[in-house]
């Protein structure tokens, strides 16, 4: 029997789909610049499904890529031709929510916001919010250790995922980490977060809950110029304040944004969103510190949410911007990179010139708490050339971002989309030690082959110095 | 007994390239785990020490491996930041490699998480010699393998940290302590669970068995009292606030509660798991963190319990088995062969 007809044999029919107009769905991710046709897609609905599928293909050679919703915007889950894609959407159980412990066993293939969903009774909640959460993946979240509004105060997903039970590449099944916030030896669960699917597929997730805050102050401030609100941003963490989120907006972001939902944002050049959460006498007083502080940094309007839907009328725009840009241009690349807080002036300036050197538009919305930059670079695919101009001034912004001493990707993960820009941020020493532990995991170089190490980086002078 | 003490991260290089065995040591308060086995050389980190770069303002710094935490400290307290997982064992002199190899969090891990939640980047030298950096030095950054998460609680198993970025944070402005006796175990464990399920930003709640719950606020000190009142209403006593709140924890982190039990150990737990715990014959301890984490002192027959009832621990001191139960062969022992094949590192 060929790898095909094995394949067919482990799933229930329709299960398994080979035929072109079922396969073209899963030809991209949200990175739809990129696409591929896989030999064929799989629908596991059990761990074992999952695992008989990575062991056949280990035994045939088979390249795999496990992916969810489809959500990255870096070509993470991009198939690999000739392979086979594991879609886990259908691995969709909470498993298990136990208030007491604090924590939520999930299949891979469970919607980010429905384990909040799920625990909201309890008043406890699951902390990282990536923008796609009402769509995303947790066994995606966990592939690309998103991020979101919220990481400066409480991280990424790697804090949040406790315990892993994971398959690796040769098809063997292992659990990494446990069910207290505590463990003892190597933090293998951890390690495994961010690993973009290279050394295995999760199988189940434990996470961390948290309880839900108990009050929020969002205050909403409208500046000039991008200088003056990075500036405010700095003013807000020398006061020692720690606000569970700091956003900001330009003027073609807040314009979409509007087009789109209507959020009722003053006019202006920029927005920046703060938000405090926690006691409510905690989040009075710091209140109280914050109107000062904003008062001080020349704001030209101020609002404060008065009510929860006043809350979610702020956040209904910053959270729609993104879709929203699709608006303004016929297409648009999302970029991520990352730089220090305190030169986050000096990158937006940097962006700014280089639009005008592109001759493209660029939006800017971004994470400022975590100097997390999501610059929208705007283009049109059917004009010749744009796409290319589009993605040069894309990757001049990550080279610019390494530059100043940040990172090449906050959230959005590298993919095959950002996979040559890593010789700029690591040693080829770095890169080697990746490719090794990838190569041990991973002898045939089955999962998701591909993507995050750049092809080419093994030195064979390096390579030699170390027999 | 042969030793090593490289002052820079290339002389770390040679070290490792030099000597078939070693151990990793910065100041040597885990004895059970910089102890040096059968043909080892023990490398003393303690003299690659140094603060690197610190940014107040990015809530961010980087520092040398051997490092104590206290001289990072009182760095941060000039700013008036803190590192919130609250490493233990600070006052005796731990450093950070040695903080981040035993994987440890102090008791005011409970307000913002651990120290895997604080540790941003790493550069090490390999088991062949070859110096490797992950993660980076922003709070946020998700580019290739996260090489600085796989060095928490490793025990030195996979490279020597040379140096470290952690992200901190703005230090309470005030602190307020309450000490609340609740009778029994049962009582307690109850209070413990329906505190734990509240968002009330504890930065600490420990229970000392068998029956008291130890709490501590940080915040503003205009909101303190009434957190404090609130607190006491939740809880239905009155309790004792603790006045050398300061001291206090510092004592409590420094685990001077073990003092004069001969082996001193680790144990993840949850409360769900406490009853059993307390079945066993464990001297004194503390449970941090809403009952995730135990530090106890325990003799050779404690640890004979632990070990006879699958729970899995840490030995900090007293014992030459440090670690239970042995990391996965699957996953760590391949990681394990990628960057250290020739076994010169602990841990196999």
């Amino acid at each position: 029997m060929g790898f095909l007809e094995e394949l067919k044999a482990l799933f229930p029919p329709g299960r398994v789909l080979t035929r072109e107009a079922a396969l073209a769905p899963y030809e991209s991710d949200a990175l739809t610049a990129y696409r591929r046709r896989p030999l064929a897609v799989v629908l596991p609905e059990r761990k074992k499904e999952v695992v008989e599928a990575v062991r056949l293909c280990h035994r045939h050679g088979v390249p795999f890529v496990a992916r969810g919703s489809g959500t990255s915007l870096s070509g993470g889950s991009l198939p690999v031709e000739g392979g086979i894609v594991l879609a886990l959407n259908r691995m969709n159980r909470i498993l298990r929510l136990d208030p007491r412990a604090k924590i939520a066993v999930v299949e891979p293939g469970v919607v980010n916001l429905e384990v909040s969903r799920q625990a909201a009774p309890y008043g406890l909640y699951y902390a990282p919010d990536p923008s796609s959460q009402p769509i995303s993946t947790l066994g995606g979240n966990v592939a690309f250790n998103s991020g979101g509004a919220h990481c400066l105060k409480y991280g990424m997903t790697a804090g949040h995922v406790l315990g892993l039970e994971v398959v690796t590449p040769t098809g063997e099944v292992v659990r990494l980490g446990g069910e207290s916030l505590e463990g003892v030896g190597p933090d293998l669960a951890g390690f495994f977060v961010g690993t973009e699917g290279l050394l295995g597929v999760a199988l189940e997730i434990t996470l961390r809950l948290l309880p839900r805050p108990e009050a929020y102050h969002t205050l909403l401030a409208a500046y000039g110029s991008l200088e003056a609100a990075g500036n405010a941003v700095s003013q807000v963490i020398r006061s020692g304040l720690l606000p569970g989120a700091m956003e900001i907006m330009d003027r073609l972001a807040i314009e979409a944004a509007e087009a789109a939902v209507g959020a009722g944002y003053p006019q202006a050049e920029v927005l920046l969103i703060v938000e405090l959460e926690g006691p409510k006498e905690e989040v009075e007083e710091e209140a109280k510190l914050l109107a000062q502080v904003i008062e001080e940094s020349g704001a030209l309007e101020v609002r404060i949410a008065q009510s929860e839907a006043e809350r979610q009328a702020i956040w209904k725009g910053r959270k729609a911007a993104f879709s929203a840009v699709g608006r303004l241009s016929p297409d648009y690349i999302v970029q991520d990179g990352v730089v220090p807080r305190s030169r986050l002036g000096e990158a937006l300036k940097e962006i700014g010139r280089l639009s005008q050197e592109y001759g493209l538009r660029v939006a800017n919305v971004f994470h400022a708490g975590d100097g997390n930059l999501h610059p929208l670079v705007l283009y049109d695919g059917k004009k010749p050339g744009e796409l290319e101009r589009a993605e040069e001034l894309a990757g001049e912004i990550l080279r610019l971002c390494v530059r100043l001493g940040g990172s090449l990707t906050g959230e959005h993960g590298i993919g095959v989309e950002k996979k040559a820009y890593m010789p700029e941020m690591f040693a080829p020493e770095d890169l080697l030690a990746m490719e090794r532990v990838k190569e041990a995991l991973d002898p045939r170089g089955l999962a998701n082959r591909g993507k995050v190490l750049p092809e080419g980086v093994v030195d064979p002078r390096l390579e030699g110095a170390h027999g | 007994m042969a030793e090593v003490r490289p002052t820079s991260p290339l002389e770390v290089q040679e070290a490792v390239r030099l000597h078939p065995r070693l151990r990793p040591k910065g100041a040597g308060t885990k004895p059970a785990l910089s102890a040096p086995r059968e043909g080892e050389v023990v490398l003393d980190l303690s003299g690659l020490r140094g603060l690197l770069q610190y940014e107040p303002e990015e809530f961010v710094f980087t520092a040398y491996a051997g490092t104590p935490v206290k001289e990072v400290e009182e760095a941060l307290r000039a700013h008036g930041q803190y590192l919130p997982f609250h490493p233990p064992l600070a006052g005796r002199g731990a450093t950070l490699g040695g903080t981040v190899a035993a994987g440890l969090s102090g008791p005011m891990r409970e307000r913002f998480g651990g120290l895997r939640d604080f540790l941003l980047g790493v550069r090490f030298v390999d088991g062949e010699g070859r110096l490797v950096r992950g993660g980076g030095q922003v709070v946020k950054n998700a580019a290739g393998f996260p090489f600085h998460r796989l060095m928490v609680g490793s025990l030195g198993a996979f490279g020597i940290m040379v140096e470290l970025s952690f992200k901190v944070f703005p230090y309470p402005r005030a602190t307020r302590t309450l000490r609340v006796a609740l009778g029994n175990l049962a009582g307690a464990l109850a209070a413990l669970e329906r505190l734990r399920g509240l968002p009330l930003d504890l930065l600490a709640l420990d229970l000392i068995p068998p029956a008291t719950l130890e709490i501590r606020l940080g915040g503003f000190p205009e909101s303190l009292e009434g957190r404090l009142k609130r607190l006491r209403e939740l809880l239905g006593r009155e309790g004792e606030a603790l006045l050398e709140d300061e001291a206090h924890w510092e004592g409590v982190r420094d685990l001077s509660f073990l003092e004069g039990s001969p082996i001193w150990v680790k144990v993840p737990s949850t409360p769900a798991r406490i009853p059993a715990l307390e079945g066993l014959p464990l001297g004194p301890r503390r449970y941090l963190s809403g009952g995730e984490l135990l530090y106890a002192g325990v003799d050779p027959e404690g640890l004979r319990a632990l070990r006879g009832a699958g729970l899995p621990h840490l030995v900090l001191k007293g014992a030459e088995e440090a670690l239970f139960p042995p990391p996965p062969p699957a996953f760590f022992g391949k990681v394990k062969a990628a960057l250290d094949p020739r076994g010169r590192l602990p841990l196999g």
